[in-house]
């Protein structure tokens, strides 16, 4: 479903990725772990359009993305949940959504894709009018999760979900990544919290100094001497 | 005392309401593209030149023509987009600034000089059958352009605020005035929405221009104080808010009358710049805004 062959790229004159190459099948859920700085946020970045790999290639069900801005990419059926969420403060719950279904296939299904949301994150529904800005952390997540999917896209990437929420809430998030994952949604997800994301992934790689230094799945991963020694202590 | 005070606070909210949608235009592109388009004043200067010329050469009512002046504008504002600001729009915040104040400069100064070739450095106004005409409101004359004039400014506020809140293009005009790359990623273009806002807030400048030659009168050197008006105001009211821009241009032109009224003519401008600083002293974020959300 996604490929990606060999990319680098650059901020600057500094390389972030090393022909990062990695793979997404249709319907699975794979995570990318690896230490702070390592090029996670940036590979999804560079999928989504908003950095330019100097060489290599993306492709995505045969189409190549790796010269497409990132509105295209989301045409697509690629979303992406921005480290940190990044919801529209100003914007109410439902306003954030209706943003999320911007695209033109996705407002014809935008009642079917709201209810689908409302019923995955029922906590939404209950603050639809409210203010995003004046949500907890965890809503926020949820909103940005949400609104991610109302392009109902057929790839869902997450960077760091679970970034500065308290450990129930992790919980509950990554329970609802696989709730959307059983729906149909192949998941490609960014985590330092490494543990969680080997045991929710098929599989997974880990990335260190932009480059893929291992892959495999979750248990295979878990007694991998570096990922032990690096992540787990 | 109080009639002619009454008289003057109501001149005020009468040209605070021009002041209030020529600052909204300029607002609503920088607050969009942060592009700080300091031709603004310039771009009125043309929508006054169109409805006069048209009033003119053609007959037609200044109030009638406004559509027509709304699509001169709308060309103009895209073209001058593609020639000039489409490239500075993708540099970073800082320089995006920077290089559209220097450009914009350059601009204001290239159409003013075409306006001074092309129509002479003569005053315009436009005096319609119905302009010496005025209500009486408890001694306070009310006149009737200068009404139509404030009716006009608030439909096209209104309109606009209805626009950005109600329709989706609206809701992706907002979501990437908070962050544009979340924005992206939501799959709306940003270069179609930068250019959009680009060319809504020339639409707005030019429907000013028009209510000024109306009200006042226009000559080729008018940008200026009109875009340093603009920029007050867009200070005051507070960025990201254009009802709260629009209640600052009323603000403005009460602060200016009661001043005049209380202090004297001569003083009507600086007070003005005295809000400015004080705002900025005191409440940057302005009157009506909210403070920066994330990004």
């Amino acid at each position: 479903m996604l490929e990606i062959k060999e990319i680098d790229v650059f901020y600057g004159d500094l390389q972030a990725l090393w022909g990062i190459s990695l793979e997404v099948n249709e319907g699975e859920f794979v995570s990318l772990i690896g230490p702070n700085g390592a090029g996670k946020t940036t590979t999804l970045r560079a999928i989504s359009g908003l950095l330019k790999p100097s060489s290599g290639s993306i492709a995505f069900h045969s189409q190549d993305l790796e010269k497409s801005s990132p509105d295209k990419v989301v045409d697509l059926g690629i979303s992406q949940v921005p480290e940190g969420g990044s919801v529209f403060s100003n914007m109410t719950v439902i306003e954030n959504l209706d943003v999320g279904a911007f695209l033109p296939r996705a407002r014809q299904e935008k009642d079917d894709t709201l209810s689908l949301v409302f019923s995955i994150f029922p906590r939404l529904a209950e603050r639809k009018n409210q203010r995003a800005g004046t949500l907890s952390g965890g809503e926020r997540q949820m909103l940005a999760i949400g609104r991610a999917l109302m392009s109902n896209p057929r790839l869902l990437m997450l960077d760091e979900p679970s970034f500065g929420l308290a450990p129930i809430l992790v919980d509950n998030i990554f329970e609802m990544i696989q709730k959307i994952n059983k729906q149909g949604v192949t998941i490609l997800l960014v985590e330092q919290n490494v543990r969680a994301a080997l045991e929710l992934a098929e599989r997974s790689y880990v990335i260190e100094n932009g480059r893929i230094v291992g892959q495999g799945s979750g248990n295979e991963l878990l007694t991998f001497e570096s990922v032990r020694s690096a992540y787990l202590g | 005392m109080i009639q002619p005070l009454a008289q003057n606070l109501v001149y005020g909210v009468l040209i605070g309401s021009l002041y209030g949608l020529a600052a909204v235009g300029l607002s609503l592109v920088f607050g969009v593209t942060k592009l700080l388009n300091v031709s603004h004043g310039e771009l009125l200067m043309l929508g006054g030149y169109a409805s006069f010329w048209v009033f003119k050469l053609l007959g037609v009512d200044p109030f009638i023509s406004i559509p027509a002046t709304i699509l001169f504008l709308l060309i103009i504002g895209y073209v001058i987009y593609k020639l000039i600001f489409a490239r500075i729009v993708t540099y970073d915040v800082e320089n995006k600034i920077r290089n559209s104040l220097l450009v914009g400069f350059g601009l204001s100064i290239v159409l003013q000089n075409l306006a001074l070739q092309l129509w002479t450095a003569d005053h315009r106004s436009i005096k319609t059958p119905y302009s010496g005409e005025a209500f009486t409101l408890l001694g306070v004359r009310l006149p009737v352009v200068r009404l139509a004039s404030m009716g006009i400014t608030l439909i096209a506020v209104i309109s606009l605020h209805y626009f950005l809140k109600k329709t989706y293009t609206g809701k992706a005009i907002r979501a990437t005035v908070e962050n544009w790359e979340a924005a992206s990623l939501m799959g709306i273009n940003i270069q179609r929405v930068y250019l959009l806002s680009f060319i809504i807030g020339c639409a707005l400048a030019g429907v000013a221009g028009t209510l000024v030659t109306l009200n006042y009168s226009i000559d080729p050197s008018i940008g200026l104080e009109w875009t340093l008006k603009s920029l007050v105001v867009m200070v005051l009211g507070g960025l990201g808010n254009m009802m709260g821009t629009f209640l600052g241009g009323i603000i403005l032109g009460l602060t200016e009358s009661a001043t005049g009224f209380f202090i004297g003519g001569n003083y009507r401008q600086i007070a003005g710049l005295v809000l400015f600083i004080l705002i900025l002293i005191f409440r940057p974020q302005g009157l009506f805004g909210i403070k920066e959300g994330n990004k």
